[in-house]
């Protein structure tokens, strides 16, 4: 009962922050200066297209960019009628992208999915990394195993990630065959699911699993490692050794219990940076995530499309940060309800 | 000292009412806070040669003009490409000096890329404080002497020559300039905010504390690359680099506070109710006062060691901004511009050597790693 009323607040909480992010991300968006089809209009009234103009302009009215920057801000969560009635986020409607004149939602459509996919399977990569490495690296401590982990782990912070991609592809292309480019087969984009595409999708997902995940591994594997060192010097883990239990069991019975909270709790702190990685490498490998339109949508002022994606990126995180913080109150009963900073 | 009969030890010395008990066994233990950290310091290796490696780095960004052979956009027109030339001593046996072998360029038609052939029957010895294109030494005394250059009729690429013919060697030089301050920049604003906000939540608690609070959470809870990216994409095109170059390091750092600041809060918290706040308190210090003369000295040298590691973010940070092409862009030159050359697999296949400016960015990210832990590991009194 205590944990539905602890889940429902977080869910409160998730949703006004949700709110806050929508105003600062409308914000930043219409932070330069004119929109995209005011620039338009002025580069079509220079070169004399008065039938275009005409399109600019009937565009600007309905999508209410005629309007005080409130009211559009209002009419876009959906909080407001619009020109044509509520049509906002709220009501599932996510804009037109100008830059490519085709409703937002169309656009981005299969990349959400695969955005999602991308970063699971880096969080999933990063787990099942770091807590062996960790573990390993804290039960050997100052051997070349625990040099040789942490050596690797600081070149993985250290390598900026755009740049062990294409490293990576090229020689994971060149020795394992791995493909080039893309999330899937070019021939099996736009097909139904198949076992084929699956299979083409798991393929492709190897080297950017392995370039998003690398330096949260490398984080997460350095502060579980610390963690358990913590633990390992306390006199209950001398007294199960005194009483000569076998170093493995001890080690997963008890210490790794304790460690293992904040390795839960840090999953706030690493989907964020995850995110961010996903959307550079997105770009650099042309993978079809939402990483790529966001760019062009941000260098183009294409609004619409911009503050969709960034919104759907701090869902993303919301999201994961909630459940991580779920299954925190779960894993350990002491962690007082409602507070975050116990 | 005696020894009596019953093996106690028994001081010879006669009572004297002037011996201070408050003084330490050894003088050395009485040693200033920093003296301290500075001994701890020294043992920790790599901490020691990083910091070193950091101060040269730093030291030698304003004369960078003068160490490198050529200036960032000078382009010599008939070598682009260039593949890295070495430079050698020994010549056919015979010991000549640092010298290089001149090259040639060659259009090969059938696969459209230059191919060079090196001279290898005429070494060429390389010149010192010779006189080269202009440039501004301290960004503000115009000079053209370089440390060394190339002789006439030869090129000195070091590290290759990129697309336009500019030495890649020289622009990863005055490359760091830029890269290496945006991250000193990006830390003092992340500072100032960090500790203000911080200070102010942990100070004075109530709604303060919660507002903060609540800024903290949402800014940490949303990924920074996109963020940095909208912000930049906002950044008006017609402004010069300069300008450019201040406007990103400190959109870096007005994403960064929320993590000092967190670590500003509850320490404030804690200290806030020691005895020492009280009396200051008590004697009518002003909170300003309070927290700038008794409450931020405590724990400066923490604050400075968790900076020391969120450096390397930024200057990855920018890397990646320009990398896109929404940080600093041409004709400034930082490393992540650098490598919006090398963004392809071609230009990592065939001209390797654009990829260079990688290495000077893993490098001194590492150092400052390694020196933000040596920092932080000394500066713990309770670790031996």
């Amino acid at each position: 009962m205590m944990f539905l009323r602890y889940a429902v607040y977080r869910l409160f909480t998730m949703i006004l922050t949700l709110w806050v992010v929508s105003i600062l991300i409308f914000i930043i968006i219409n932070l330069p200066p004119g929109d995209y089809l005011s620039n338009q209009i002025a580069e079509l009234r220079a070169t004399g297209q008065a039938a275009g103009v005409a399109k600019a302009e009937f565009l600007r009215t309905e999508y209410a960019l005629d309007r005080p920057l409130w009211e559009q801000y209002m009419i876009w969560v959906g909080f407001l009628p619009g020109p044509n009635g509520f049509a906002g986020l709220l009501q599932g409607d996510f804009g037109w992208s100008f830059e490519f004149d085709r409703p937002v939602g169309e656009i981005v459509g299969d990349a959400l999915w695969l955005t999602v996919l991308v970063n699971l399977a880096a969080v999933l990569f990063v787990y099942v990394v770091a807590l062996p490495l960790g573990v390993l690296a804290a039960a050997k401590s100052e051997t070349w195993v625990d040099y040789t982990a942490g050596f690797v782990g600081y070149l993985g912070l250290a390598t900026p990630n755009f740049l062990l991609a294409l490293i990576l592809f090229y020689y994971g292309n060149k020795y394992f065959d791995l493909p080039i480019g893309g999330l899937m087969d070019p021939a099996l984009e736009g097909e139904p699911m198949s076992w084929e595409k699956v299979k083409s999708i798991l393929l492709h997902l190897i080297v950017p699993t392995f370039v998003i995940g690398t330096s949260g591994a490398a984080a997460m594997m350095q502060r579980l490692r610390a963690n358990m060192l913590d633990e390992l010097s306390k006199p209950y883990v001398e007294t199960a050794r005194a009483k000569g239990m076998a170093p493995s069991r001890m080690l997963a019975k008890y210490p790794l219990r304790v460690a293992f909270n904040p390795f839960v709790a840090d999953i706030g702190n690493l989907l964020p940076a995850m995110v961010s990685g996903s959307v550079l490498v997105s770009v650099v490998l042309g993978l079809q995530t939402i990483g790529p339109s966001l760019l062009t949508a941000l260098k183009s002022q294409d609004q619409f499309l911009a503050a969709f994606i960034l919104m759907f990126v701090a869902l993303l995180t919301l999201i994961g940060t909630m459940i991580s913080d779920l299954l925190l109150v779960l894993l350990d009963p002491r962690i007082r309800y409602g507070s975050r900073d116990a | 000292m005696s020894i009596q009969p019953d093996n106690r030890f028994v001081d010879t010395e006669p009572w004297s009412d002037e011996t201070d008990f408050s003084a330490p066994e050894r003088s050395d233990m009485d040693a200033p806070a920093w003296l301290l950290t500075w001994r701890k310091f020294r043992r920790h290796k790599l901490a020691l040669i990083s910091g070193i490696f950091l101060l040269t780095c730093y030291l030698i960004l304003p004369i960078a003009g003068f160490i490198a052979p050529y200036t960032p956009n000078e382009r010599s027109a008939d070598y682009l490409y260039a593949p890295p030339q070495s430079i050698n001593l020994w010549h056919e046996g015979s010991f000549v000096g640092p010298y290089v072998y001149p090259i040639e360029a060659e259009a090969d038609l059938e696969q459209f890329r230059w191919t060079y052939t090196t001279d290898t029957s005429t070494p060429a010895p390389l010149e010192y404080f010779c006189e080269g294109e202009e440039y501004r030494l301290f960004g503000l005394i115009p000079s053209d002497t370089h440390l060394f250059c190339a002789p006439e009729g030869a090129t000195v690429f070091l590290w290759g020559s990129d697309r336009l013919g500019r030495d890649v060697f020289s622009r990863i030089l005055y490359g760091a300039q830029l890269s290496l301050t945006v991250g000193l920049i990006g830390i003092t604003v992340s500072f100032l905010l960090g500790i203000t906000f911080g200070a102010m939540a942990g100070y004075f608690g109530g709604k303060t504390d919660w507002i903060v609070n609540r800024v903290i959470e949402i800014l940490r809870s949303l990924p920074e690359l996109p963020l940095w990216l909208a912000l930049s994409a906002a950044v008006p095109s017609n402004w010069g680099p300069v300008a450019v170059f201040f406007i990103i390091s400190i959109i870096l750092g007005i994403l960064d506070w929320p993590g000092l600041a967190r670590a500003v809060r509850s320490k404030f918290l804690s200290l806030r109710e020691e005895e020492f706040v009280n009396a200051a308190e008590m004697m009518g210090a002003k909170p300003g006062r309070v927290i700038r003369r008794h409450l931020l000295p405590n724990f400066m040298s923490h604050l400075i060691a968790s900076a020391t590691l969120s450096i390397p973010a930024m200057i990855l940070g920018e890397t990646a901004l320009s990398f896109l092409g929404l940080g600093l862009r041409a004709p400034a030159v930082s490393w992540g511009v650098m490598l919006n050359d090398a963004q392809n697999l071609a230009s990592i296949e065939i001209y390797w050597w654009t990829a260079i400016p990688m290495l000077p960015i893993i490098v001194v990210v590492l150092a400052f790693n390694f020196l933000g832990d040596g920092l932080r590991a000394s500066l713990d009194p309770y670790k031996g």
